[in-house]
């Protein structure tokens, strides 16, 4: 039997939940409020949420953030798979460097990868410039010399800050998986590529579904980086959200804040649910072949 | 009936600077059930994957019907694995597994000019892709032999190691490969289900009459099920031959100790059908060793006769009797050396008797590198003990005492 806590243990957890949650609670209780206030409650209503379907700054934000969230969650779980195969098949001296380099961007600051990417950006954009500058001049053609930032350069940004995640959640999958699989597939007349697709690909499948979705949510999520990477063209929601709480206070803002952590907290769930989910069935088997071993 | 498939000229393998394959030279009969036996370490798997194509020899030649097939990958060898565990698809079902193998597109021909590199460089292969009625044929036809009519649509992670073992045999020979490798295919499966799947794969192969290479540490398992046996250790072959010629014939004490029980004392070869033993001479069967040449001399403990004291040709001390049902095993102590004898005489332990040997139960060898190192019954690798071999467990017995000739 566990040890029933103690009062003061009890009473720290609670404190640190209400610190941890009050913020959003109070955040979600006065989307629902029916008057301006952020202090006196004066009823409840949806308007907050029926206005923010018809404020078309939002409404395009929300299409800007589903669009790069969608794309680059996509065009990261491919390249974060093939990079995790390629890491798995390395020998073990190169892999771990490898992905120790890989996991330097989790730990590195929004800003300095934001700002990072904004420099390096500017920076391509004027050699690039440079370069199609040359080549009218040469061939007389008439291709663009000045480039910005835009929806291009923050599509780009998010696909290399998911592509980290794809690879942690896809590795333990591959490490699971029967080293034999691979060669059955070969001996069985698979060409190396066409056993990966066929053989090692649906195994590892859990394993990608995961990593899309965490790409998905992070992309979702993302302030800090798209904030340096969007240039003036685009506008993720998170951004619209920032610069609405700089002009006039609205409780739209409470709004889509509270549609924003509600759709972050379900994918996450949902991550959280499937890894137990595969865990439990990944032991099961393990028994399963120890009892046909005895 | 005894075509060569397939020739080892030379074979060598190294891993980071550790040789597991020393300049080995094997060949490989056609429908012949062939068995590499060894404890772990011994090479045996490396052996089979180079065969298989899962591995390149560091040096030396591969040969299938007479082509050198170093360089071709798995996927183009006639050649197919069982896994030691299995490895099947977890994501098919057991008839997909099975079909697997077919559903994919292979080279034209019956493969000649798929191995026959020279020709083939280069030049794209008209591809064939089996029907579906052939496959569905084939894949049926292959769960029957099998006896896993009925199980199509299962799941492989519902099944019995038993069944999931029968379906990685129907998967490999759905192919119609030419030779079937094995690798401990049976290791997981308990004493019982082992005997079973025993006869099984020996009657799988008659019927299919392909060749089977087949690799195993447990020497009962290939004695049972081989027309021929290759003991390996450390890299290098020890013998080859029949069951019956690897258990009474052994090469060195290596095999002698190895492949079933053996007490294998010094002695010296004193003239043609003439050895001495414990300062006694005796007859035997063996000659051609030179006069008064060292020699290793096994004595199977089931050939020694127990007789009363004054007819012994040698007498010793009973230390230990242990009751294995059809026989008793007794420790027997000559002259500070212990001998493992099976009688069905009751003999109480700190009991003398005298033992008489037949002239046919003396096998003598020549020294190898081998000699001194095995000596009485108790020295079975500690692998067996890890397999959990009961039979084998009680016959530990301190190796403390060497008979110094």
């Amino acid at each position: 039997m566990k040890e029933r806590p103690s009062f003061g243990g009890r009473a720290l957890t609670i404190l640190t939940f209400i610190f941890l949650y009050a913020p959003i609670v109070v955040l979600i209780v006065f989307s629902f409020n029916s008057s301006n206030s952020r202090t006196v409650w004066s009823g409840f209503t949806f308007d907050w949420y029926v206005e923010l379907f018809e404020d078309s700054l939002i409404m395009s934000s929300l299409s800007t953030t589903l669009a790069v969230s969608v794309i680059s969650a996509l065009i990261a779980t491919v390249a974060g798979t093939a990079a995790a195969i390629g890491f798995f098949n390395m020998k073990k001296r190169m892999r771990g460097p490898l992905l120790a380099v890989n996991n330097i961007p989790l730990i590195n600051a929004d800003i300095i990868t934001g700002v990072s990417m904004c420099l390096l950006f500017v920076a391509a954009f004027g050699i690039l410039g440079n370069f199609t500058g040359w080549l009218n001049s040469v061939f007389g053609l008439d291709l663009p010399t000045r480039f910005t930032l835009g929806f291009g350069t923050l599509l780009i940004a998010h696909i290399t800050f998911n592509i980290p995640y794809v690879i942690l959640s896809v590795m333990p999958k591959l490490q699971q998986m029967d080293k034999n699989l691979m060669d059955a597939a070969l001996d069985l007349g698979c060409s190396p590529l066409s056993a990966i697709w066929k053989v090692v690909i649906p195994d590892i499948m859990p394993g990608i579904v995961n990593g899309a979705i965490i790409a998905f949510t992070m992309s979702i999520d993302d302030f800090v980086i798209s904030f340096f990477t969007a240039g003036s063209t685009s506008q993720t929601l998170a951004m619209a959200i920032y610069t609405m709480t700089k002009k006039r206070v609205s409780p739209k803002i409470n709004a889509i804040s509270t549609l924003l952590f509600t759709t972050v907290l379900i994918l996450l769930v949902i991550v959280n649910i499937r890894s137990s989910r595969q865990e439990k069935k990944y032991n099961a088997s393990l028994k399963a072949k120890k009892s046909v071993a005895r | 009936m005894s075509k060569e498939l397939i020739r080892l000229k030379d074979v060598s393998m190294t891993f980071d600077g550790e040789t597991v394959l020393d300049n080995m030279n094997i060949y490989f009969n056609d429908k012949e059930f062939l068995t590499l036996l060894g404890p772990s370490g011994c090479g045996k798997t490396t052996t089979l994957r180079i065969i298989g194509g899962f591995l390149v020899p560091t040096s030396g030649d591969v040969f299938f019907d007479g082509v050198r097939i170093n360089d071709v990958p798995p996927y183009q060898r006639q050649v197919n694995t069982v896994f030691q565990k299995y490895a099947l698809f977890p994501h098919l079902n057991v008839y997909d597994n099975v079909a697997f193998g077919l559903r994919i597109p292979k080279a034209a021909s019956d493969g000649e000019d798929v191995i026959d590199q020279s020709s083939s460089k280069k030049k794209k292969q008209k591809k064939v892709k089996l029907s579906k009625d052939e496959i569905d044929q084939r894949v049926r036809e292959m769960l029957e032999v099998v006896s896993l009519k009925g199980f199509e649509k299962r799941t492989v992670s519902s099944l019995s190691g038993g069944q999931q073992q029968r379906v990685a045999i129907a998967r490999a020979l759905v192919n119609r490969p030419k030779v079937l490798l094995l690798d401990e295919p049976l290791g997981a499966l308990d004493l019982r289900l082992r005997k079973d799947m025993q006869q099984e794969l020996k009657r799988i192969q008659k019927q299919m009459g392909i060749t089977f290479i087949y690799v195993t540490h447990d020497q009962e398992e290939a004695l049972a099920m081989s027309d021929t046996v290759v003991v390996m250790n450390n890299g290098k072959i020890q013998q080859i031959g029949t069951p019956e010629d690897i258990y009474n014939e052994p090469k060195n004490a290596f095999v002698a100790d190895f492949i079933g029980e053996s007490n294998i004392v010094d002695g010296i070869m004193r003239e043609d059908y003439v050895v001495e033993i414990f300062g006694r001479r005796f007859r035997c069967v063996d000659k051609g060793f030179e006069k008064d040449e060292p020699v290793d001399v096994v004595i199977r403990p089931e050939d020694v006769d127990i007789v009363d004291l004054s007819q012994g040709a040698l007498t010793g001390l009973v230390t230990s009797v242990t009751f294995k049902g059809m026989h008793y095993d007794i420790i027997v102590d000559f002259k500070g050396f212990k001998w493992l004898i099976e009688t069905t005489d009751f003999c109480p332990v700190g009991s003398r008797i005298g033992i008489k040997l037949d002239p046919d139960s003396f096998h003598v060898m020549k020294k190898s590198e081998y000699s001194g190192m095995y000596g009485d019954y108790s020295s079975y690798s500690a692998e067996y003990d890890e397999i959990g071999d009961v039979e084998y467990q009680e016959e530990e017995a301190p190796q403390e005492e060497y008979y110094e000739g």
